[in-house]
């Protein structure tokens, strides 16, 4: 089974050389941190940063630069800053190669709910809804179950939509899994885990074909 | 050059009043208009409609405006910050709305440039979309978001001039700009108010017309939300 961080670690080798990378709060901006070195990769934040850096050195933060998390951040050279609705041309407009996201939820048909749970809790969707209504290739990173234990891997979702059939990938601390029309289907295991936790794991149907192999990290 | 200097904070509200529909630029903490928010406070002018991303921590920003009870609905896309909020907003004293991110600084934008109306697809599908108009444009659906209306905006830049010319600094751009001319009345405030003349033309961010008030905050903050550091090894 994977920890957080290992979920990052999986879902790095998804980025490719010459991507422009969305990650959002939580999980994926674990994954900037496990991209190989030898690639050329450039991180968006919505906020309005392109080409962002590593956390700063003690004392040497900025107010004025942070990522859309609120952290103090840096920039790359050849790094540029711009305002949101041209954050957001960027994402709508499919110049971004690769989001990277977070959800409470996602169904068999790629629908994801991340942003609300009724009378409870409501933070707001930010941009998340945004990305999913246009990214072509969206990776949800996610743990498989709840704190109550309950799947998140879902038939339909419970909780109010972020986006509908949108979501193509997931990685969660069991299992690799992509969304088809024919719904889930397993890809990967995590280390040390069986075909059969993950789909005890999964309420949504989830097919498995073949032998399943383990994941490389 | 047409002259969009004011003295200070008062003459740059000059006209608020209690109920009124105002724009506020920032992202979290950055970049916001703070001494504009500060002087709300002291005015007491209440039952606002306010428009910003976020809606301030719960003692600094919109939160300050919110502790007051100063803001009868908030339209913002994350507002996860601000426990104040939550509560009111849970409670049924705060009216909200909440809008996708992209949609906000659209319909900003929209304002500023003389559009009524635009087609997104952020949010098809979901409540955000419940009682809009939706259109399919090659096979996709959209939703149509429509411009603001406000009575005032209140942004916040590094430099400024007298012409209202701006220039703003790293992420503390964010929604200033598309918020600039979005409503009847636009006041923007700066960090340095700058000679005129001493602003390169090629390197402004917004031109002044889009600016009816110009004034030099007395004091920033500008308050880190989440200092992240490494350490050197």
């Amino acid at each position: 089974m994977l920890d957080k961080n290992g979920i990052a670690k999986r879902i790095a080798k998804e980025v490719k050389d010459g991507y422009y990378v969305n990650l959002g709060i939580g999980i994926p901006t674990l994954v900037a941190n496990y991209v190989r070195e030898d690639i050329e990769v450039e991180f968006q934040s919505e906020n309005g940063v392109l080409g962002m850096g590593p956390f700063p050195f003690e004392g040497r933060e900025d107010a004025d630069v942070i990522n859309a998390g609120k952290q103090t951040i840096t920039t790359l050279p050849g790094a540029s800053f711009f305002d949101s609705a041209m954050s957001f041309s960027m994402i709508r407009g499919q110049h971004v190669d690769l989001t990277i996201l977070g959800a409470m939820e996602v169904s068999e048909n790629g629908d994801i709910a991340n942003w609300k749970i009724p009378g409870r809790m409501v933070k707001g969707m930010g941009g998340a809804m945004d990305l999913v209504a246009s990214a072509e290739n969206i990776i949800v990173a996610m743990m498989h179950t709840n704190k109550k234990g309950e799947s998140k891997l879902l038939k339909q979702c419970s909780l109010p939509l972020t986006g509908v059939g949108c979501v193509k990938k997931i990685v969660t601390n069991l299992a690799v899994i992509e969304v088809t029309e024919l719904g889930f289907v397993l890809q990967e295991r995590a280390p040390g885990v069986s075909v059969s936790d993950i789909v005890n794991a999964t309420d949504g149907n989830i097919i498995v074909n073949g032998s399943i192999p383990e994941m490389e990290l | 050059m047409i002259n969009k200097k004011v003295d200070n904070v008062i003459d740059a509200l000059r006209g608020v009043t209690g109920g009124m529909t105002m724009i506020f630029g920032g992202f979290g903490l950055s970049g916001i208009p703070e001494n504009a928010i500060a002087k709300l406070v002291d005015l007491e002018v209440s039952e606002l409609t306010c428009i910003s991303n976020n809606a301030g921590v719960d003692d600094f920003g919109l939160g300050l405006l919110l502790q007051k009870k100063q803001i009868k609905k908030m339209i913002s896309s994350y507002v996860g910050e601000n426990d104040e909020f939550e509560r009111q907003m849970l409670s049924g004293e705060l009216d909200v709305e909440l809008i996708p991110q992209g949609t906000l600084a659209e319909r900003c934008r929209a304002a500023q440039s003389g559009f009524p109306a635009i087609y997104t697809p952020a949010g098809y599908g979901t409540e955000v979309a419940e009682g809009k108009e939706t259109r399919e444009f090659d096979g996709k659906m959209y939703v149509l978001e429509h411009a603001f209306k406000a009575d005032f905006g209140f942004v916040k830049a590094w430099k400024g001039d007298a012409a209202g010319n701006l220039i703003f600094k790293g992420t503390a751009r964010n929604f200033n700009p598309n918020m600039c001319g979005a409503a009847k009345i636009t006041v923007a405030e700066v960090e340095e108010l700058v000679p005129v003349g001493s602003l390169d033309p090629n390197q402004i961010h917004i031109p002044g017309i889009f600016i009816q008030r110009i004034f030099q905050g007395d004091f920033y903050e500008k308050r880190i939300e989440q200092l992240t550091v490494r350490q050197k090894n």
